[in-house]
């Protein structure tokens, strides 16, 4: 048994026969080859499989990629495609404010977390009614994401300083 | 962790979709935000032949205003349903509780219908339904009827739903006062409550909901009675427990959750009545 299935991975689309069964990570990962979106848990508790589906941040472990067909998809990778591989410093740039705020932060150690934790973040940034996102609210938006390293502080103070620069933190 | 191989139909209606449910039986099982489902089938502890995905049904996403009543269309999200306008203003104990469910990605998918559909005791939004004096609409290919919610669970993931029948929409009515307590014990941020008690105002007294103290989410009638024949909150909370049957594990003892029943339940009544 399969299904065709065509979803907008990053802007570009990308059809596959997969196994009805298939989750939306293992579309990502092994059909796509787009290594960014890690797996952590298995168990929807972690958050290291976060991307955007229609912009809105989703544990990809937990939906079917048919669930996912026509639908816009977004991981770490398509972010802010215009800021490249990091070989080029003029480009790099061009990050996501919560990319960048990573960077300046120093909001990582191993990195496993941080792309889901990059793509929760931007999406609490993104629905936040502006001048509303305090420390306790980036917390609370951060429950469903585990880190291993950091002991979350610089994280917060990354989200912060992404939520600073977009209008979305408490003034 | 892969599911067992399955299925898949994705019915561009509610009839289309009961059509299906009506010709396999139980082999089949409807598939919404599949935040209950999906974990279960990836632990293979649910196997069904074929899923049936409602989750775009755009006909069963709304939030009607009726006066005194708001219908809650059984594919609202826990997010969208947190945030929308009308239900914060009417019936603000909804949207709060739905508002703290597991975290937002949780929140994104999981929707308000599969969480009373599932009928695991555990979850928050039955208690809601019960404390309001709520019910849900099912259709099947007879057609609809109303089941109230203290009718609705049966027993351990068991509800009053046919096989062939699909939640349409929860039936919520508008509290005599917006002041509400919610209380909800967890160890961890993110997890399912270990006891939890709801608290809605009514005309006298007040409607609550006990989660997980049973097999199946509960009214605590005992204090409703009481509160109602004229008992201070204080004194009606520690009769939280009656009636219960609560389960014993990791987290709590069945004599913990008992304790634990009155304490929140206290909480839950102080704050209502602020
Ligand atoms: C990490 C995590 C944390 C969570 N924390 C909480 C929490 O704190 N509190 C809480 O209450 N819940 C919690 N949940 C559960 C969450 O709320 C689920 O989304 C919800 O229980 C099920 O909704 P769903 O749309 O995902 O249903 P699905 O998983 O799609 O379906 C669940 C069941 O209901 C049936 N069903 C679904 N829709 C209908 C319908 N319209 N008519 C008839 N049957 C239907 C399905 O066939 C299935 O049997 C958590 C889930 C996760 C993964
Ligand atoms: S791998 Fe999906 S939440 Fe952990
Ligand atoms: S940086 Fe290592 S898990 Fe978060």
């Amino acid at each position: 048994m399969s299904l065709e299935l065509e979803i907008t991975l990053n802007g570009k689309k990308v059809a596959a026969e997969v196994e009805e069964r298939t989750l939306l990570v293992h579309f990502i990962r092994d059909v796509a080859g787009l290594k960014g979106t890690n797996i952590g848990c298995d168990t929807t508790s972690c958050g290291a499989c976060t991307v955007l589906l229609d912009g809105r941040s989703v544990k990809s472990c937990t939906l079917l990629a048919a669930q996912a067909e026509g639908r816009q998809v977004t991981t770490i990778e398509g972010l802010s495609p215009e800021a490249g591989d990091g070989s080029d410093p003029a480009a790099s740039e061009r990050m996501h404010p919560v990319q960048r705020a990573f960077h300046e932060n120093h909001g990582l150690q191993c990195g496993y977390c941080t792309p889901g934790m990059v793509l929760a973040i931007a999406s609490l940034i993104d629905e936040a009614e502006p001048g509303t996102l305090d420390e306790e609210a980036i917390r609370l938006g951060l429950e469903g994401n585990l880190c291993r390293c950091t002991g979350y502080h610089n994280i917060v103070a990354a989200a912060l300083a992404a939520a600073r620069q977009t209008g979305a933190a408490r003034r | 962790m892969i599911p067992a191989p399955f299925e898949y139909a994705r019915p561009s209606s509610l009839e289309e979709a009961i059509g299906l449910l009506a010709e396999r039986g139980e082999e089949a099982k409807l598939l919404a935000g599949g935040h209950s489902l999906l974990p279960l089938m990836k632990l293979r502890l649910a196997t069904p032949a074929l899923l049936v995905d409602i989750g775009r049904l755009e006909e069963l996403c709304y939030v009607r205003d009726e006066g005194d009543v708001v219908a809650v269309g059984a594919l609202t999200t826990h997010d969208t349903a947190s945030r929308h306008e009308l239900l914060r203003q009417k019936i603000p104990v909804f949207s709060a509780v739905a508002g703290q469910i597991g975290d937002p990605q949780v929140r994104h998918r999981g929707t308000v219908g599969g969480s009373v559909a599932h009928g695991d005791a555990a979850s928050d939004l039955p208690a809601v339904l019960l404390a309001l004096g709520g019910s849900v609409v099912a259709v099947g290919p007879d057609g609809r009827r109303e089941i109230p919610a203290d009718q609705f669970h049966l027993g351990f993931l068991e509800t009053a739903l046919a096989e062939d029948e699909v939640l349409l929409e929860l039936r919520l009515p508008v509290p005599a006062h917006p002041a509400y307590g919610f209380e909800k014990l967890t160890k961890r941020a993110q997890d399912w409550a270990i006891v939890g008690a709801v608290a809605v105002r009514r005309e006298e007294g007040a409607g609550l909901g006990l989660i997980n103290m049973a097999s199946v989410p509960l009214r605590a009638a005992a204090v409703e009675e009481a509160l109602a024949a004229g008992a201070p909150p204080a004194e009606a909370a520690e009769r939280a427990d009656e009636g219960t049957e609560p389960a014993g594990d990791l987290n709590a003892s069945p004599e913990f959750r008992r304790h634990l029943a009155r304490v929140l339940t206290r909480r839950a009544l102080e704050k209502a009545f602020a």
